[in-house]
């Protein structure tokens, strides 16, 4: 029984075929919020990359909306247990204006770092829970499998404050670890993720 | 039973078979990993390097930048092929700095830091040094407009966080443009003082 037969001149007068040259921003995997507590990404897990293959990591974040009027969307990370707690030092810094054009500012703000915290970081301020209101940026992880040096951590975050506000964030630090950062995590500050989407990318060296 | 059946003459009479030249718009051009090394540079046409109008935005990624010495992370231009890197800069960098010990923060300019049409070197963080704990590294990303231009001057963005020896978490936003209508067709990085001990810069072209 013959299930394919290809003829001796069915693509006889290709003389080449083009390379495939693929981008360097890498997706790898997309969560999606559906009042969830957490939002997890977990080396080895459905499909989650996070360790040596890429050197950068880059989380996208789109229209992440909470369940609860008022509260940070926040970020940790797991350092080789189960728990996300590594230790982090870190800087936030905000700009706003709001939508009656009364306040604008710049300012830095204690309330949003750590030094040598274990708990989540902030990564904006005071989400409001209205329909239309929610929070999306971007924040990129360096080399977080790295046994040798501390993991670098930056992001920036636009946000529609539960006082009718723009707020934007800028938010850096480290993860004061030497052993290798495999799993991330998010939640609100209290009560769910309404709704929204993670998408995780590498970033390739080669 | 036969499931499939070509037909002889199916693609016979095609000349050339279309290519893709890419499936994404970050596309990697080059990455040099230092090793106790004084400068690292990214000439166009060397070593298969790509800096010119083949894309109008460039970026650099720093990973685990680790310097020899207690200095500054820093960059400059070259429009000769990297013969002389001092092209004249205006630009600007602000920090957001946190200790360890929780007893400081800071939001501000600094002027230490900064270029008023200078063609010295540019320095990635102010408020501190990258400081050779074994454990200390800077990280972030340059990115140059495109640098090719015979028109305009060529803009930069960069944004880098660093742990400084006085165990400083240091988040330094530098911005500025070279001030030249000539083209920029290399790029170097180095130290304030010392080697680059270590660490990885990556290229890539904004498609």
């Amino acid at each position: 029984m013959a299930l394919v037969k290809y003829n001796d001149n069915s693509i006889s007068a290709i003389s080449s075929a083009g390379q495939l040259a693929t981008g360097s921003l890498v997706p790898i995997k997309t969560l999606t919020a559906s009042s969830s507590s957490t939002l997890s990404f977990v080396h080895g897990t459905d499909g989650v990359v996070l360790d040596s293959t890429y050197p950068i990591y880059k989380f996208e974040f789109i229209n992440i909306h909470p369940a609860t009027d008022n509260v940070e969307f926040q970020v940790n990370f797991r350092d080789g247990s189960t728990d996300y707690d590594a230790t982090k030092t870190s800087t936030f810094f905000r700009a706003l204006h709001d939508e009656a054009d009364t306040t604008t500012a710049l300012a830095y703000r204690t309330g949003g770092d750590l030094a040598q915290g274990t708990g989540f970081q902030r990564l904006n301020e005071g989400i409001g829970a209205n329909g239309d209101q929610s929070v999306s940026g971007e924040l990129k992880l360096f080399n977080p499998s790295s046994t040798t040096f501390v993991k670098h951590f930056m992001g920036k975050f636009s946000g529609c404050n539960a006082g009718d506000r723009e707020d934007t964030t800028y938010v850096a630090g480290y993860c004061n670890v030497t052993v290798a950062i495999d799993g991330v995590q998010f939640k609100m500050t209290s009560g769910n993720i309404d709704s929204g989407t993670i998408k995780l990318y590498g970033i390739k060296d080669s | 039973m036969s499931i499939i059946k070509l037909n002889n003459q199916a693609v016979k009479n095609a000349t050339s078979f279309g290519s893709i030249s890419s499936l994404g718009s970050m596309v990697f051009i080059k990455k040099l990993t230092a090793s106790s090394s004084a400068t690292l540079s990214f000439v166009d046409g060397s070593n298969g390097v790509v800096l010119d109008d083949t894309y109008k935005e460039y970026v650099f990624t720093f990973k685990d930048i680790h310097p020899g010495t207690q200095s500054k992370f820093s960059f400059n231009g070259s429009i000769d092929s990297g013969s002389n890197y001092n092209v004249t800069k205006t630009s600007t960098i602000f920090v957001s700095a946190h200790n360890e010990a929780d007893s400081d923060t800071a939001l501000t300019y600094r002027t230490a830091d900064d270029l008023a049409q200078s063609t010295g070197f540019q320095n990635f963080l102010s408020y501190g040094d990258n400081a050779t704990d074994n454990d200390s590294c800077l990280a972030g990303t340059l990115h140059l407009f495109n640098p090719s231009s015979t028109t305009f001057v060529k803009h930069f963005i960069a944004r880098t966080n660093s742990h400084d020896p006085t165990d400083y978490s240091i988040d330094s936003y530098v911005a500025g443009y070279m001030n030249t209508t000539s083209s920029i067709d290399a790029v170097q990085f180095k130290m304030s003082s010392g080697n680059i001990d270590a660490g990885d810069i990556c290229l890539y072209g904004i498609a």
